[in-house]
């Protein structure tokens, strides 16, 4: 259990759907260990700020989160959590292990950067 | 004539970090209904989140360290203490009567006193490749990692406890574990050195070090420099997990408060720094053991030391008035 004020994604079919109902997403799938948590905790700190984005976690060690594990994107990956950024359900960004929250910021910056109308 | 204060940024005491130690002066300072503002750069409860169980806390039998700063969080905040974290220190002005502390944002913050708990952190190689392979082959946490190295061969960089510990531990999941360390001996305990040395999965190169990573889309081999002969060799290896000791968070308070020459701030037994109400407490000062026990104990010593001085002032300035 990830014990983050996050959305928990429990379910492959849960994950698609939060994938259809919003543009950008970012999923954070990883434990409650060292590199884990300030990733969770720049997550929860940055979400009043990026209304635009769905913050949401999944246990790394549920089944079900293989629609993570086994993406290509992630391959070659060996350091928790994988953070995953979609955009309109594709992978735009793939991040291991711990980030800062500049990192964080500068991945959300740039693959969800918002139009503004003139 | 005097500059207008803005109050609305003005706090009686401002805490620096928001480790075991700052959480602690938070708690007590609050409690003393002296508004108190933690900044903190990254996440609540610092290295304590790292600890997966603590034993070893009195008064509590078991509990990660996690759930531990979440509590002391809450404490401090059920006393009316503010906390920012994630943020960036710019720039600090410490010395006279009110200090001032500048965020990377441009909010500038003054209090009457300073209590410094930035703590420290995991010290790294600083050598090429260790950004690149960060998370895809190289690790600073064994528990975190260790299940993607199972049936893999791997190097720990070490030779205090962690690295030995660690390193056996490892030998779960690898087939071999190669410990590289820069001395000819060892600074772990003696029983942690034994359990290594017994352990037939695990293999020693000394008094070497790594000076470069290699791969491609993760980490393939390591350059290792022979610190006596200076010679290199490439090592092939699936992993490297580092655990060469803490570094002393205190950067930004060089040549503004009194530190030793490891960067450790120099405190007197009331946790005060060089400077009028500036104290420090927890891993960031000089002191010998580096617990959650001994944090949160420097830092009520800190804290009711700042409240004393606060009084004190408060009283002075009525005085005078």
């Amino acid at each position: 259990m990830l014990y983050t004020n996050l959305k928990h994604i429990e379910s492959a079919e849960e994950h698609a759907k939060i994938l259809s109902e919003n543009e950008n997403v970012m999923v954070i799938c990883g434990r409650m260990g060292p590199m884990c948590i300030p990733v969770y905790g720049i997550a929860e700190e940055l979400e009043n700020e990026y209304k635009h984005v769905k913050f949401c976690d999944m246990e790394f060690d549920n089944p079900e989160a293989y629609v993570i594990r086994n993406l290509p994107e992630v391959r070659g990956f060996m350091g928790i959590p994988f953070t995953i950024y979609y955009k309109n359900g594709k992978v735009v960004k793939a991040t291991s292990s711990i980030q800062t929250k500049e990192q964080v910021k500068a991945i959300l910056d740039k693959e969800f950067a918002q139009t503004v109308n003139a | 004539m005097h500059k207008k204060m803005n109050i609305i940024n003005h706090y009686d005491a401002i805490v620096i970090g928001g480790g075991p130690a700052g959480l602690t002066a938070g708690i007590y300072l609050s409690r003393a209904r002296i508004k108190t503002l933690i900044l903190n750069e990254g996440t609540a409860g610092g290295q304590m989140v790292l600890t997966h169980e603590i034993a070893n806390y009195p008064g509590v039998e078991n509990i990660s360290g996690f759930q531990l700063a979440n509590i002391m969080k809450k404490q401090a905040l059920s006393f009316g203490c503010e906390i920012k974290s994630f943020i960036k220190i710019d720039s600090l002005k410490l010395d006279g009567r009110i200090k001032s502390i500048t965020l990377s944002d441009g909010t500038t913050y003054t209090s009457d006193t300073v209590i410094i708990t930035t703590g420290g952190r995991s010290r790294t190689l600083g050598v090429e490749g260790e950004d690149i392979f960060k998370g895809k082959g190289i690790s600073y946490c064994a528990t975190c990692d260790g299940d993607f190295f199972t049936g893999k061969e791997i190097v720990v960089v070490g030779g205090g406890n962690s690295a030995l510990e660690e390193a056996v531990s490892l030998t779960k999941y690898a087939t071999k574990v190669t410990i590289i360390h820069q001395f000819d001996y060892f600074q772990a305990f003696e029983y942690a050195v034994e359990e290594a040395k017994n352990n037939p999965k695990i293999d020693f190169i000394l008094n070497s070090t790594i000076t470069a990573f290699h791969g491609n889309d993760k980490l393939e081999s390591v350059t290792i420099k022979n610190l006596n002969t200076g010679k290199t060799q490439e090592f092939t290896t699936d992993g490297a997990f580092i655990f060469i000791g803490y570094i002393p968070n205190t950067e930004m308070f060089k040549s503004i408060v009194e530190l030793n020459k490891w960067g450790e701030i120099i405190v007197d037994k009331n946790m005060s720094t060089n400077l009028q109400g500036v104290y420090a407490a927890g891993d960031s000062i000089e002191k010998r053991y580096r617990q959650i026990t001994t944090a949160v104990g420097d830092a009520t010593v800190a804290a009711l030391a700042a409240s004393e001085f606060i009084h004190k002032s408060k009283q002075k300035q009525f005085n005078l008035n």
